[in-house]
């Protein structure tokens, strides 16, 4: 039973995609702020990557400097306003925050954050100022948020920097990936545009780096380089019939729902191969775009999925059905895809009927870079492999960070990485001056 | 950017931001900690004869679900060795030498007075304070605000204090008197370079309904404290206005204590004449971070309003605060309730029947929203201050700004009502209901729209 309508316009994909975490107005912010309880040492604050003093910003936004609040977020984490609606917080600052210890809801501090952020990106009202132009240039390959944090860092160190990027906008997996319904596509650009305006590095966009000689290009022209790639398409799965029609990605899926609105065309019954929060998202997103049927497989049992409780039961609410111990064995259909043969570990096989699979099994790591760059270290699994405290790679010119040096985490993590490898940067650069 | 550094009557301080003289400047440690985290000066913990701490010292007023919106301590002067507090002093002031370390001081005789500020000069303070206020034990002593009640003996003290001081002195003033400009003006006569203000309020914070002893409890009794916290600022923001405007007084410069949590506070102190502040509870409540919070909205009041220091703008509220015979007695403002904001709580309405002028009426039967009755509203504020919604009751002005007239100018114009049936007095022909009509039964009679909603 489809909870969902397809959505048939824009107005009516806009319904079916209503937004989590809508923005507070001023007489909730005003009464969640007051809740705060200014913790010393604040677990909350402990427990985001960006180390956001969160205490400070509430209390701020209590007292009517919401600009000021603004400010501190954007001081620890450039991606300030895409953070609060994205950030799983339930397991992040939320989680942590001493309210919980009571059986009291927690502060709502992604809220709080995005009722700071939105006000400053809103009225564009600059907080920050280009440092002094220090004569020295950064390229960064991605634009996306472990790009757009470290070129924002090193604009405030006075650096010159030129992003490249492979597609048409900005911001990665935040306008090509996350759920629609965590944050749109206007909300994304916005904060770029405006931390671009204040800060001003140049993007050059539909300009993949793809090739040794373009690399050593940038090596002749640039004092140092920092790759933020991210992951590469939906790797491939060796399931017979796995290129039959019918079958996708899941970020392939996701890129496309993002940009295409309603009209992306999804199945009617569609088959989700995957236990990650990927899989959750795309078979919710499924089942938003009207699908009768969204069959989330999962080869292990339910404890073991690798997806956050909350996105799991997102899923079910959208109407989604969750199963166990099954892994596809072969994709059905001649051209088109017509079915799912699965086998569970006790050697009993059943078909799910379906028009539709989408695998959200995993990106690929984008080994194919890495034999392009001289010295370039991975780890074991295909990581680039960094120096912890500066994000600095095994090649010095190099530094990286975000979902190419964790193999794939939050938001939140890759601007983190961005900025700390601004600031190793700047440090392996004047240290190479004296 | 906004400068923030003072020269407050000749101390240096990079900031305004002071902590008061209180617990949180009872070590060495605690002001090394507190200058670090980004305060510009502290006064230190008052240092003077020997006293004994008593067990459960501090008490506070929680008013729902905030706690300490006020607070009392039943707390005397150091306790610490002077020689432990000297040395101490001496270590922070050689290793913050711009930070304004001042020591409070409270002590008898002359003979000690003119010992103890020897003693804190060699060990690099930049300034006294003297402490006239403490509200408890130390005035069953004689001291703290037994002198700074006492105008005649404040200035005594101060002169004997200004005759062999070689830094300057801050005269700080106790608020348990009833005209704040007498030990002022005590303290001016004796040339004091500057005053700070206020100590704690005397008082009782509550009593325990099982014992029957005022908090905080020591063994099952209790004594007045000095109160303190949020809910003192607008007495402390009064007196510092009476100084500022007194014309003997003015020129001083003041230092701002009391109540003092987040930069707004500090805004209104800085508008109200203060040139620096002092903070004890908020730290108390929240440790010495809080001056992040403070500083940041400090600076962007200061970089929105273009106000380079803090000079800029101090006292830009004094000419503001009139006596009440001076204001414009033609100036009208009504309630107007937005009606797309109102939730139907109806505080407005029963706080203007019951408690003011009657001017709201809850109209139609099933609306729960409530209508201004315009002949009747006063204008006094009370339902725009109990509506829970931010600017939903507002007070629009009526008048049409043309007419000026103050009481002092009637005055002048023999035009003021003097007789008990005066026309000229504002309440006569003021609407008011039926006397009955408050009383259920008969309400229940007339079975009116409006009356049947008081019930
Ligand atoms: C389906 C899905 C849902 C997600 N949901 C959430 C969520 O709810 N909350 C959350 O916090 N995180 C979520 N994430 C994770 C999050 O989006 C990523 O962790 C984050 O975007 C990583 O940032 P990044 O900068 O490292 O890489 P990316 O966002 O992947 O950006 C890399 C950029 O580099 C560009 N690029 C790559 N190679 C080249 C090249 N050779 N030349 C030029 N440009 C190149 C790409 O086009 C891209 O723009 C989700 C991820 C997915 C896949
Ligand atoms: C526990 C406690 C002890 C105090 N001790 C002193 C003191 O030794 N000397 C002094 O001048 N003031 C003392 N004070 C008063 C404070 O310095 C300050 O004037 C008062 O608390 C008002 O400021 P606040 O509202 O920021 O707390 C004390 C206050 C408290 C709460
Ligand atoms: S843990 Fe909760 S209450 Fe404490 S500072 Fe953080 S948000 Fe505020
Ligand atoms: S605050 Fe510290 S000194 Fe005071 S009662 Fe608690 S533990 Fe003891
Ligand atoms: S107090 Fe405010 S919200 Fe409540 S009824 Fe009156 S106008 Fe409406």
């Amino acid at each position: 039973m489809a909870e969902y309508k397809k959505p048939e316009n824009e107005a009516e994909f806009i319904e079916n995609f209503k937004q989590k975490n809508p923005l507070m107005n001023s007489t909730q912010a005003h009464y969640e702020s007051s809740r705060c309880l200014y913790c010393y040492d604040a677990p909350c604050m402990n427990a985001c990557p960006t180390s956001i003093d969160i205490p400070l910003f509430i209390k701020q936004i209590h007292t009517g400097n919401v600009e000021g609040a603004a400010k501190t977020i954007y001081d620890s984490n450039w991606l300030g306003n895409a953070c609060g609606t994205v950030c799983p917080t339930g397991v992040l600052c939320e989680g942590a925050c001493v309210y919980n210890e009571q059986d009291v809801p927690p502060l709502k501090i992604g809220r709080l954050q995005n009722f700071a952020t939105r006000n400053v990106i809103d009225s564009k009202k600059n907080i920050y100022e280009p440092g002094k132009e220090n004569g020295k240039k950064v390229a960064i390959v991605g634009s996306g948020p472990a790009g757009i944090a470290c070129a924002c860092e090193l604009r405030l160190l006075g650096y010159k920097v030129d992003i490249f990027e492979a597609k048409e906008k900005p911001s990665g997996l935040t306008v090509y990936g996350i759920a629609p319904y965590k944050i749109t596509n206007e909300e994304v650009l916005d904060e770029i545009s405006y931390l671009q305006n204040q800060l001003g590095f140049s993007i050059n966009y539909n300009s993949e780096i793809k090739s040794k000689t373009q690399f050593q290009e940038l090596e002749n022209n640039y004092d140092a380089i920092f790759l933020g790639l991210g992951l590469g398409p939906t790797a491939y799965r060796n399931i017979p019939g796995e290129d039959k029609e019918g079958v996708f990605g899941g970020v392939e899926f996701v890129e496309d729902l993002r940009m295409n609105h309603n009209k992306t065309l999804v199945g009617d019954k569609v088959v989700v191969l995957g236990g990650g929060n990927t899989a959750m998202d795309v078979a919710s997103e499924s089942a938003r775009m009207g699908a009768s049927q969204v069959s989330l497989v999962y080869r292990g049992t339910k404890d073991k999925m690798g997806a956050y409780g909350f996105e799991y039961e997102l899923a079910l609410s959208a109407g989604v059905k969750g199963i166990f111990d099954a892994s596809p064995i072969e994709i059905l259909g001649d051209e088109k895809v017509k079915g799912v043969k699965f086998k569970r570990k006790n050697g009993e096989e059943f078909i799910i009927d379906s028009d539709m699979v989408i695998k959200a099994t995993g990106q690929a790591k984008q080994k194919r870079f890495y034999d392009m760059i001289d010295r370039l270290e991975l780890d074991s699994a295909s990581k680039i492999k960094v120096d912890l405290d500066t994000n600095q790679t095994t090649n010095q010119k190099y530094f990286a960070g975000g979902d190419a040096i964790n193999g794939g985490a939050e938001v939140v993590n890759a601007a983190y990485d961005g900025k700390l490898a601004a600031k190793g940067i700047h440090k392996w650069l004047n240290k190479n001056l004296k | 950017m906004a400068d923030l550094s003072v020269d407050f009557a000749g101390i240096k301080s990079p900031n305004p931001f002071w902590l008061a003289s209180a617990p949180p400047t009872n070590s060495g440690y605690q002001v090394m900690k507190a200058y670090d985290a980004g305060w510009g000066g502290a006064v230190w913990k008052t240092l003077g004869m020997p006293t004994i701490n008593v067990s459960s010292r501090y008490g506070s007023v929680n008013y729902r679900d905030t706690r300490m919106a006020g607070f009392n301590n039943i707390e005397l002067i150091s306790d610490r060795p002077l020689e432990d507090n000297l040395r101490e002093m001496s270590e922070v002031t050689k290793r913050f030498p711009n930070h304004a370390t001042i020591a409070s001081l409270m002590v008898d005789t002359r003979e000690q007075w003119i010992d103890i500020i020897k003693r804190v000069e060699d060990a690099g303070a930049k300034g006294i304070e003297l402490n006239f206020g403490c509200p408890h034990g130390m005035c069953e002593r004689g001291m703290g605000s037994a002198v700074g009640q006492d105008p005649v003996a404040l200035k005594t003290i101060v002169e004997w204090v200004m005759d062999v001081a070689n830094i300057p002195v801050i005269t700080k003033l106790s608020p348990n008197i009833s005209h704040i400009t007498d030990p002022g003006l005590a303290a001016i006569e004796a040339n004091t370079d500057a005053i700070s203000l206020i100590n704690t309020v005397k008082s009782i914070v509550g009593i325990d309904l099982d014992t029957y002893a005022p908090y905080p409890v020591v063994d099952g009794k209790g004594s007045n404290g000095g109160y303190c916290g949020p809910a003192v600022k607008p007495i402390a923001l009064h007196m510092l206005k009476d100084l500022k405007q007194h014309p003997k007084i003015k020129h001083i410069p003041i230092s701002g204590i009391g109540g003092i949590e987040n930069w707004r506070d500090v805004v209104e102190y800085i508008l109200l004449g203060a040139t620096n502040v002092q903070v004890c509870t908020a730290v108390m409540h929240y440790g010495f971070g809080i001056v992040r919070e403070m500083e940041a909205g400090l600076v962007k009041f200061m970089d929105d309003k273009g106000y380079k220091t803090i000079y800029d703008f101090a006292g830009k509220a004094l000419p503001n605060v009139l006596e009440w015979k001076d204001l414009n007695l033609k100036y009208k403002v009504k309630a107007k309730i937005n009606e797309d904001k109102c939730i139907g709580c109806d505080l407005c309405y029963i706080a203007c029947d019951d408690g003011a002028h009657q001017a709201i009426e809850i109209p139609n039967e099933g609306s729960r929203i409530p209508r201004v009755i315009d002949e009747n509203c006063v204008g006094c504020n009370l339902c725009a201050l109990v509506c829970p919604v931010e600017n939903c009751i507002t007070m629009e002005r009526v008048d049409d700004g043309t007419q000026f007239k103050t009481w002092d100018q009637l005055t002048n114009e023999n035009e003021i009502p003097n007789t008990w049936n005066d026309s000229r007095a504002g309440g006569k022909g003021h609407y008011v209901p039926d006397p009955l009509l408050a009383l259920k039964e008969i309400r229940k009679d007339k079975s009116g729209e409006r009356a049947k909603k008081a019930e």
